[in-house]
């Protein structure tokens, strides 16, 4: 059996007294990349934005369940949230740069971990910048405003922001949805170059997506995951009916 | 992303022609075996023949795979088509020479007719260089020379024609030839309905090149 990298067991998140989340299971092996699809409001963003503690700074959300990485668990008082999100990253639906250069993006998150050795600094922003499929286009202009670029590319100055830290885990959550086709193209392309060196876990509505990058495939629908499957099995024959409704396009 | 479909798209064609590959050399190898009377040959033809089958299954299944995960469109989807229509018949092919393999071993020991072998075997030459042909035209895109191709196949069915009267005369002349003149009768039979199919996979390399679906076989579906 493959090394698990991450395990969820009963996820239960609650809004007040809601609960929004009812009992997810669901585990990762090491690399790959994994979708979770679901109608909208089927819990797939606020399951991925537990992962990595994203709940912590919003009130009135509750989150139970075992989160382990790597066998540590992720909700212990003792777990440092910097640490953690350096461990696993994150890159949201909107491209997200901050208003500063290129460099000093992709630096960002080394500096705030105290890096200062500029030699060691650069190669990490290089190595970052071509593992997100970017360098080529960016070298030349490192020291130009991220702000200054294409959606697309944006988005994966966003992504080698993320992969500067040396995660092991990325999450994306939507990560194409707001881009142009050939933006789009360019970043599906990002992470399958990824996928070999990297855990991934892919929000998305789309169902072209999931089914052209990822490995496997989970199904939620109002807040319980429906059926998990590697992803050939989940577009030619899944287990459940409501999977088989929801990905040809029956509902949702 | 793209270039991880055309990867898989060129992995798919390489299965493709490696099977038509495959194929057309065991169509050859079962005539020859036929005209040598050669049975161990005829019996190795009959025990691959589940390896061609299988070769079929995981090509169709590696089709609906990238359908399902790709939704092809355009040029891509006519290519997936065109592998998992002609995929069927290469099939079918490879059924045929295994049933020539068949008769291999039947007619071993009986008298026989040098001149109607003679012709079985130019008719088998024809055939099997057809399939190999036709698979050029598919890696080519040459929808020229697939079009082409129904006028050897007209041909064949007219030599084919000649074995059935020669057979015919045969058996009247001599009953001792009944069994050996049948068994020319059925693999003539094999080798024509295989330029027929030779004929269908040309009609899917002219729907690949220009996306219209065509008919090159002038009706001629008697058995020979």
């Amino acid at each position: 059996m493959a090394e698990k990298i991450l395990t969820t067991e009963n996820v239960r998140l609650y809004y007040g007294e809601k609960e929004a989340l009812h009992g997810i299971n669901l585990d990762y092996d090491k690399f790959g990349i994994t979708a979770l699809i679901g109608p909208s409001g089927s819990g797939k963003s606020t399951y991925l934005r537990a992962l990595n503690r994203m709940h912590d700074l919003t009130d009135n959300v509750t989150v139970n369940g075992t989160f382990l990485f790597k066998g540590q668990d992720i909700y212990a008082p003792s777990t440092d949230t910097v640490e953690l999100r350096k461990d696993i990253g994150m890159v949201f639906q909107q491209p997200n740069p901050f208003p500063f250069s290129i460099y000093d993006n992709v630096a960002f998150g080394m500096r705030i971990s105290g890096e200062k050795n500029k030699a060691v600094l650069d190669e990490m922003v290089e190595t970052s910048l071509k593992q997100a499929a970017i360098w080529n286009e960016v070298k030349d202009d490192l020291h130009k405003s991220a702000l200054s670029l294409s959606g697309g590319q944006q988005q994966r100055v966003s992504i080698a922001r993320a992969l500067a830290t040396s995660p092991e885990i990325l999450l994306l959550d939507e990560p194409t949805a707001a881009l142009d086709p050939v933006s789009a193209h360019a970043v599906e392309n990002t992470l399958m170059q990824l996928r070999d060196k990297l855990t991934m876990i892919i929000v998305t509505h789309s169902m072209a997506q999931a089914s052209r990058i990822s490995d496997r495939t989970a199904f939620f629908m109002n807040g319980d995951l429906i059926e998990a499957n590697d992803t050939k099995k989940m577009f030619l024959d899944p287990d459940k009916k409501e999977t088989q409704d929801y990905i040809s396009g029956r509902f949702g | 992303m793209r270039q991880y479909f055309d990867e898989e798209l060129a992995d798919l064609d390489t299965s493709f022609k490696e099977m038509g590959l495959l194929v057309s050399e065991t169509l050859g190898r079962a005539v020859q075996a036929f005209l040598d009377h050669d049975r161990a040959t005829a019996q190795e033809i009959i025990d691959g023949d589940k390896a061609i089958n299988q070769r079929e299954i995981a090509l169709e299944k590696k089709t609906f795979e990238m359908i399902a995960l790709y939704q092809p469109v355009t040029t891509d989807l006519r290519e997936i088509v065109t592998v998992l229509k002609a995929v069927s018949v290469l099939e079918r092919i490879g059924d045929n020479a295994r049933n020539i393999a068949l008769s291999t071993i039947h007619v071993k020991g009986n008298k026989r007719v040098a001149a109607i072998e003679e012709k079985v075997g130019m008719t088998g030459s024809t055939v099997a260089k057809m399939v190999s042909d036709v698979l050029d035209y598919y890696v080519n895109d040459d929808a020229v020379s697939a079009e082409a191709i129904a006028e050897v196949a007209t041909s064949v069915s007219d030599v084919t024609g000649e074995i059935r009267e020669m057979a015919i005369e045969a058996m009247k002349s001599d009953p001792e030839l009944v069994t050996a003149s049948t068994d020319y009768l059925v693999v003539a039979g094999y080798l024509k309905r295989t330029s027929d199919y030779v004929t269908d996979i040309a009609e899917w390399i002219i729907y690949k090149r220009t996306g219209k679906i065509v008919e090159l076989n002038p009706g001629m579906s008697s058995f020979i």
